[in-house]
């Protein structure tokens, strides 16, 4: 397909790269899936431009991306709230706009999150590795030249057309997530349960972490009580594959929750996020707080069926 | 106990299944890993997105609502009681060429004071027989190897390294290993090899497969550096 200029990056903040939904079936060769760390945002903001494969977004950390538009196209912005303005104005996000030549976006502080998502009509246009559009940091590959934007790079999206009668439209008010200093996070239990003491596996479901400034796309250390261990079982296990999501108590005690970007390890397991709730992890930030609550598996499949039936129904609405 | 009768199935969240087949590192144990991998793959069965093999256990990523995890356990219980039947390939052998010691490998000295051997006999014996790949993971294309002569199991660095050179030759307890990609890590740096062992534009990208057999086999500085990376894809010499 024809690719068409879209973006001149005038500042590429803290960290933003190009991510799709991810790269799978690679995982027995030591890749992860890589991926946007929100795919609720992320899925969002490809509908609200008519997106309707796993087109690239651009996700963005915190502040300091400012983009100036080379050409008339379609965006939107949705995930967590990092202040965006069009040319000085503050700009509505879950909504799309219609950019024209000449027009600055910029992200300036954040009010809740930690990642947003600007999707474009058509997608953002580089080459697909290993059959998805991700980035993926530490193997340098994927997204624009495995890396994260830098000043001065010209970002191309696919030459789409879309329906002018898109301009404005909106999600739902009650479906925009919030995303509170103050998160709970459902999780499943294991897989190493059974290496922790009934006290550690308490403490671990009563206490409140605080998120880290060790924290990036593979994962958040957090602080808090540590969580006791079984005296007579050994502090790693023997090298298995995980999911994002998994909660990953080391040594010290100290849980790390990983977000992507791994995809086997020797450390135990406590617990493991469920999908929905990924994007209220990938919206953490150094400073917020998170507490871990455990339910029944037929419970986080019910969850992911209610989200999958919005999702479907949002689909079919903006077709 | 080793080998387990059945495996035992551990949750990964809503969306993965570990089925792990015993409670130690063995051949044994890799083998059934493999073999059931290999069975899933052939069954192609709707639902299962990928599976990701280790050492002695399984992960199955799933999708809950295609396959429902009741239906997932109950196909997997099928699969694994007919897993003898399964025939495995023929192992390779693909011989990897290393540049030992120097700034290559600045363990060496360490891991040769640490058996009071000389370097040489640590070169001697990390050659002198062929490995096998018991998984690829922790980064793309990482084989993890075993398992090492006695006289060489070494422990793994007190304060892991920042950064480890791409094509790092290392030991930890009783496994070798070499560094895919530059990354951070903990095992004792030996020697470095020219091959390029991951490439995200090949398929499949990573250049050894589990399963698989490497054995290791000294060349020099000025070999290293002629080595035609491009056509380097494994020793063969």
């Amino acid at each position: 397909m024809e690719r068409v200029e879209a973006f001149e990056v005038l500042a590429p903040g803290i960290l933003t790269t190009l991510q799709d939904l991810g790269r799978f079936g690679y995982g027995q060769f030591g890749v992860p899936p890589a991926g946007a760390l929100d795919p609720f945002s992320y899925q969002i903001a490809n509908l609200l431009v008519k997106n309707i494969g796993n087109e690239a977004c651009l996700e963005i950390t915190l502040t300091g991306l400012k983009l100036r538009s080379l050409g008339e196209c379609l965006i939107a912005i949705t995930g967590g709230d990092l202040s965006p303005t069009l040319n000085g104005d503050s700009l509505k996000m879950w909504n799309t706009h219609l950019l024209i030549e000449g027009d600055v976006i910029t992200f300036r502080r954040v009010r809740s999150g930690c990642r947003a998502y600007l999707s474009v009509s058509g997608g953002f246009a580089v080459e697909r590795i290993m059959g998805s559009y991700s980035t993926y940091l530490s193997g340098k590959f994927g997204g624009l030249e495995g890396r994260a934007l830098k000043k001065g790079d010209i970002l191309y999206r696919f030459n789409h057309s879309y329906p002018l009668d898109r301009v404005g439209l909106g999600v739902p008010e009650d479906w925009i997530p919030q995303f509170d200093r103050e998160a709970t996070l459902r999780v499943i239990l294991g897989p190493q349960e059974d290496h922790f003491t009934e006290k550690g596996l308490q403490t671990f479901f009563s206490s409140s972490y605080e998120v880290t400034p060790q924290s990036n796309r593979m994962g958040i250390r957090l602080r808090g009580p540590v969580v006791e261990r079984r005296p007579d079982v050994e502090e790693s296990i023997i090298s298995e594959g995980f999911l994002p999501g998994a909660i990953q108590i080391p040594g010290d005690g100290n849980p790390i929750l990983i977000l992507n970007e791994l995809v086997t390890g020797g450390y135990t397991k406590i617990a493991t996020v469920i999908f929905v709730d990924l994007p209220k992890a990938a919206q953490l930030k150094p400073g917020d707080r998170v507490r871990f609550l455990p339910i029944s598996i037929e419970e986080a499949h019910f969850l992911l069926k209610e989200q999958e039936q919005r999702l479907s129904d949002f689909k079919k609405r903006s077709e | 106990m080793g080998l387990y009768p059945e495996a035992i199935f551990r949750w990964v969240g809503d969306r993965g299944l570990l089925l792990e087949f015993g409670d130690r590192i063995s051949q044994e144990i890799n083998e059934k890993v493999r073999r059931m991998a290999l069975a899933i793959q052939k069954e192609s069965i709707e639902g299962i997105i990928e599976t990701i093999p280790t050492y002695r256990s399984l992960l199955v990523i799933y999708h809950p609502l295609i396959l429902p995890i009741e239906e997932l356990k109950k196909r997997l219980r099928k699969i694994e009681k007919h897993l003898q039947e399964f025939p495995l390939p023929e192992p390779r052998l693909t011989r990897i060429p290393v540049l030992y010691g120097g700034a290559y490998g600045p363990d060496l000295e360490f891991v040769a004071r640490y058996h009071q051997i000389s370097p040489e006999e640590v070169i001697r014996l990390h050659c002198s027989q062929p490995y096998l790949i018991y998984m690829i993971g922790f980064m793309p294309g990482f084989p993890y190897m075993g398992e090492l002569p006695e006289a060489l199991v070494t422990p793994r660095l007190k304060t892991p390294r920042l950064s480890v050179p791409k094509g790092s030759v290392a030991i930890a307890q009783r496994q070798t290993g070499i560094y895919s990609i530059e990354s951070p890590g903990g095992w004792q740096v030996i020697g470095r090899t020219p091959v390029e062992l991951f490439d995200p534009n090949r398929t499949p990208p990573s250049f050894l497969r589990m399963g698989d057999l490497v054995e290791f086999y000294p060349i020099s500085e000025e070999e290293y550096l002629n080595w035609d990376k491009k056509d380097g894809k494994g020793g063969g010499l």
